[in-house]
């Protein structure tokens, strides 16, 4: 098998939660698909790593989930708080920063 | 070339002249309301200092053996460019000597005139302080030792003028006549910027020393060319053809500004920086020609104007003009010449500011009216102001032994050595001032009172006659001085130099010749206004006395020449201003604006629309890159 | 080309990128946003698997224990607050952006895919054999990293989870402007509003089941949509009301009527 199928496997996982995040309008769903996008990149650092033969990749990788934890925890408390004031977690609802 | 001496005794205080009357400005005009008292006796001080000083100098010089007259001093270096480097430096020399006297001493006698003239005005500490300005700027412009500094004066003593001539600018005529003055002389002005900056050029320098001395070197064309923006800046200041048309309206401002600044000093200026240039018109013989037209024709002018006017003061202002022709005349004749105009100047200058403080008295017991139809038999109530007025009547025609008549007869007999038809001119021209200064005369002073109700004319106070009194003393004697006792012509010829040419008409015949013009013009003028009766309003004349009435058209020449294809210029820029600079501007903005508003549209406020135009530009990248590579 | 990558990777690999996508797309297709969040689970756990198959040891634990842990749980936890009873409508309310977001997606993945496979067709891997030994180990070679050569990012990242917690606290937090309601005031609102004052029915009541499905039944026999919880009506998962028992409960009535 070829190492590449790893990098192809994370492009076409990018390329889904891309897909999702334009086409979805649940707030919690369209995070996902942002976290999804993170974990094909993190696949993407792990492959290199091991292509390269040094760790840094997955020293990165590591350091991109710890951001994204604290991301998913900031994200979720603004979309909560969304959710109180406009009883809503669509993504369109709030479009009041506009022409 | 003379050689230039150091400044030393009472010469190391040629820079006190100016900063006297320049102290007194600053303290006059910034001091404010606090001088209000004893501003305007610390203005005449100041030109009395100035006053004595020349003639301490004065003294000194002719303890100089003749060679060693012209003083130079270097306060400091002030322009010091690469190339170019000016000092702020003076020169005195017999000609400078001479108009610091008449600067200064006429500048003193119409202070202390103003004194009494002015007592009522409520800007009265102003009036004194932009004088004391005036004199200060006028000294500047005599004394400087090169051209770039001489336009600092001839700048200042404009920059004067103008404030002064709009002193009492309530008046909308005044504020217009001021602005009308200022423009008109910076078409002057440019002509003798030019003229400095082709003398840099030329000779690399702008002292008169270098300028002077190289002249020889330089081509004709380059001096005729710095000889003609002479003329120019000396026609603009001097208000000769044809750029005459500002000196009768300068007539609004007060009458001591008038016998000083558009009489006795300013507007000889341009005949100062014309014989002061002698080196240059020496060489350009086209130049000097130009010069002696411009003078003949303003001779004409001015003497035709004053002929027609019933404004007093604007009588006298024609008159100027035409003596100032006389002047210029006389320096474009040459070395024949330069020695009778600046003569003609000095004597001039003592009688027409005694004239003209003659008329502001007359006007002073007249509720400040300056017709003359309403004039009339005021010898009977301003006896000193008759004596004194007649005394500048008898010199300005040329009646011997008063000083017009030796300075003007000399220029005719310059004239006559140059050519006989400029002589034949300048005769008939002085049979015309024998005309309206007779007429003049006649109409202000003899015949019956045509006063109106709520006049009653009477004798101007001391502090005003005194004035006039040492004014008729000198029109009476000094002409008869300068030239039997101070000897004008040998004391200016190391500075202009001097010739004589056989004349086709002995001294004494032309002495007759022009004393019977003079005589003719005379009768004409008393047998017109004294046999009859003078109808108090004006009747309506001849072609010429119309023209005459309107400054010979010299306000419509512009209008049509000047100021009406400026307004179309301008319309035509403002046009195309609005339609294509404008509208160009204008289009880009309307486009930015509405392609934004067509843009901003965009800016749907869907965070998924962005995500999508992110994601777009994520696929053009990888695009790019990948093109990029597999080229 | 498949040095070093040896026969059981290959299936693992293929087993796992297969429910990989399998996962993703259920992440992007499913209409709940609960099985969205259950097929994302899945997907993490098979790149769990893929790293550990990709000598990443370390990575592939803190991937199960991180986000099929964590953030996942935080996940479920929010839509729990949000409301598990909202589903996405399938109407697209931004014209074209549906069929805009797709092609795009699609036109981004073939260039990646192209791009790579054309780049790294030819590459092989290092691997990490040696890079590991070097401190004995994948975990004590990240650890030496992390404390040597990416010090000042791994105090950074303190910082950062520091500060998120922060925010999320403040995010979270509801200021409360005004007193808290006494239960006499909530009680008057309860009347002035007009609405039914009193408790809403129970369900179960007439009813034969006690689930909190079932409809109370009116003394007509009618069933109360108001004893169903909203949720449960608003997914349409009332119990319908059984006939048969209807006419049981009226017989039985009737026998204690006589």
């Amino acid at each position: 098998m070829n190492p590449a199928n790893y990098i192809v496997l994370s492009a076409v996982l990018f390329s889904i939660g891309a897909i999702g995040v334009l086409v979805r309008r649940n707030a919690i769903v369209v995070f996902m698909c942002v976290e999804l996008m993170l974990n094909a990149a993190n696949l993407a650092f792990v492959a290199f790593a091991r292509m390269n033969g040094n760790l840094d990749g997955q020293v990165v990788a590591f350091f991109v989930m710890v951001v994204a934890a604290a991301e998913v925890v900031v994200g979720l408390a603004i979309i909560v708080q969304i959710f109180r004031t406009r009883r809503s977690a669509s993504i369109d609802e709030p479009n009041l920063l506009k022409y | 070339m003379e050689q230039i001496m150091p400044a030393t005794g009472a010469f190391s205080l040629i820079w006190v002249l100016i900063a006297l009357p320049l102290a007194g400005a600053a303290v006059l005009l910034l001091g404010g309301r606090m001088t209000n008292k004893w501003g305007p006796y610390l203005g005449v001080l100041t030109v009395v200092g100035s006053a004595a000083l020349g003639v301490v100098m004065l003294l000194q010089m002719m303890g100089l053996p003749a060679e060693d007259r012209s003083i130079q001093q270097v306060a400091y270096r002030w322009v010091f460019a690469d190339g170019l480097s000016v000092d702020m430096a003076f020169r005195l020399d017999q000609l400078s000597m001479v108009f610091v006297l008449l600067i200064t001493i006429v500048g003193s006698l119409i202070h202390v005139y103003s004194l009494g003239y002015m007592e009522h005005d409520p800007d009265r500490r102003k009036f004194f302080g932009y004088l004391n300005l005036f004199v200060a700027a006028m000294l500047l412009l005599v004394l400087a030792n090169n051209y770039l500094l001489l336009y600092v004066g001839w700048e200042g003593v404009g920059l004067a003028s103008y404030l002064l001539i709009g002193f009492w600018q309530v008046k909308p005529s005044a504020a217009a006549a001021a602005k009308k003055a200022f423009i008109i002389n910076r078409v002057g002005d440019v002509g003798l910027g030019l003229a400095i900056m082709v003398m840099f050029v030329t000779f690399g320098s702008v002292t008169f020393a270098d300028v002077f001395g190289q002249a020889s070197a330089a081509s004709e064309g380059t001096l005729t060319a710095i000889g003609l923006l002479l003329l120019l800046a000396a026609c603009g200041k001097s208000a000769q053809f044809p750029l005459q048309a500002w000196l009768l309206d300068a007539m609004e401002g007060p009458t001591p500004v008038s016998a000083l600044i558009h009489a006795a000093t300013m507007v000889t200026a341009g005949v100062y920086l014309i014989v002061r240039s002698n080196a240059i018109f020496d060489r350009a013989v086209w130049a000097a020609t130009a010069v002696v037209v411009v003078g003949l024709i303003t001779v004409f002018m001015g003497a035709i104007i004053g002929s027609a006017k019933d404004d007093i003061k604007k009588s006298l202002a024609g008159s100027t003009m035409s003596q100032i022709g006389y002047m210029i005349t006389a320096a474009g004749l040459g070395p024949i010449g330069y020695v009778f105009a600046i003569f003609h100047l000095l004597t001039h200058g003592v009688f027409k500011a005694g004239l003209f403080l003659g008329a502001g008295s007359v006007m002073h017991g007249m509720n400040d009216g300056v017709n003359m139809r309403r004039y009339g038999a005021l010898r009977k109530v301003m006896v000193i102001t008759t004596i004194t007025f007649f005394i500048g009547y008898l010199a300005i025609i040329g009646i011997p032994p008063f000083a017009g008549f030796w300075s003007k007869d000399e220029i005719i007999h310059a004239a006559f050595e140059k050519g006989p038809v400029i002589g034949a001119l300048l005769i008939l021209g002085a049979g015309i001032t024998g005309f309206y200064m007779s007429r003049m005369v006649a109409m202000t002073f003899f015949g019956k009172a045509r006063w109106e109700d709520d006049v009653h004319p009477h004798e101007s106070k001391a502090v005003m006659t005194i004035p006039l009194i040492i004014l008729a003393i000198g029109s009476t004697v000094l002409g008869m001085a300068l030239l039997f006792w101070g000897h004008i012509e040998e004391w200016l010829e190391p500075v202009t130099g001097i010739a004589t040419a056989p004349s086709p008409l002995s001294t004494a015949a032309t002495i007759g010749i022009s004393l019977a013009f003079v005589i003719v013009g005379a009768s004409i003028g008393w047998i017109m206004y004294l046999r009859r009766e003078v109808p108090i309003t004006a009747p309506r004349g001849s072609l010429l006395t119309r023209a005459a009435r309107r400054d010979l058209y010299g306000d419509d020449v512009n209008e049509v020449l000047v100021v009406r294809p400026s307004y179309w210029l301008s319309r035509v820029l403002v046009w195309f201003d609005r339609a294509w600079v404008d509208g160009f501007v204008n289009g880009i903005a309307a486009f930015v604006g509405g392609f934004s508003g067509r843009l901003r549209r965009y800016q749907s406020g869907f965070a998924r629309s962005y995500a999508l135009s992110m994601v777009g530009g994520a696929v053009l990248v990888v695009l790019a890159l990948l093109l990029v590579r597999l080229s | 080309m498949s040095e070093g990558i040896n026969l059981g990777e290959t299936i693992v690999f293929w087993v796992c990128a297969g429910l990989a996508t399998l996962g993703a797309l259920g992440l992007v297709l499913s209409r709940k946003a609960v099985h969205s969040a259950l097929w994302m689970a899945l997907t993490m756990i098979n790149l769990a698997i893929l790293y550990v198959a990709n000598s990443a040891p370390f990575l592939g634990m803190v991937q199960v224990i991180v986000y099929t842990g964590a953030v996942m749980m935080l996940f479920l936890f929010v839509l729990m607050v949000v409301g598990v009873d909202a589903s996405d409508s399938l109407i697209e309310t931004i014209k074209g952006q549906r069929a805009a977001g797709v092609l795009l997606g699609l036109a981004l993945g073939v260039l990646m895919v192209w791009g790579i496979g054309s780049a790294l067709a030819g590459v092989a891997p290092a691997g990490l054999e040696r890079a590991n030994e070097i401190d004995g180990g994948n975990v004590q070679g990240i650890a030496r990293m992390i404390f040597t050569d990416y010090l000042v990012a791994f105090e950074a990242t303190s910082a950062l989870l520091i500060t998120a917690a922060m925010g999320a606290m403040v995010l979270a937090h509801r200021e409360r402007w005004a007193a808290r309601p006494t239960q006499e005031q909530l009680s008057k609102a309860r009347f002035l509003s007009g609405e039914h004052p009193g408790n809403k029915p129970s369900p179960g009541i007439y009813a034969r089941h006690n689930a909190v499905d079932t409809p109370a039944l009116l003394p007509d026999g009618t069933p109360s949509e108001l004893s169903v919880p909203r949720p449960l009506r608003a997914r349409g998962d009332v119990r319908p009301v059984d006939h048969a028992d209807m006419t049981e409960i009226a017989e039985i009535e009737e026998v204690d009527a006589t």
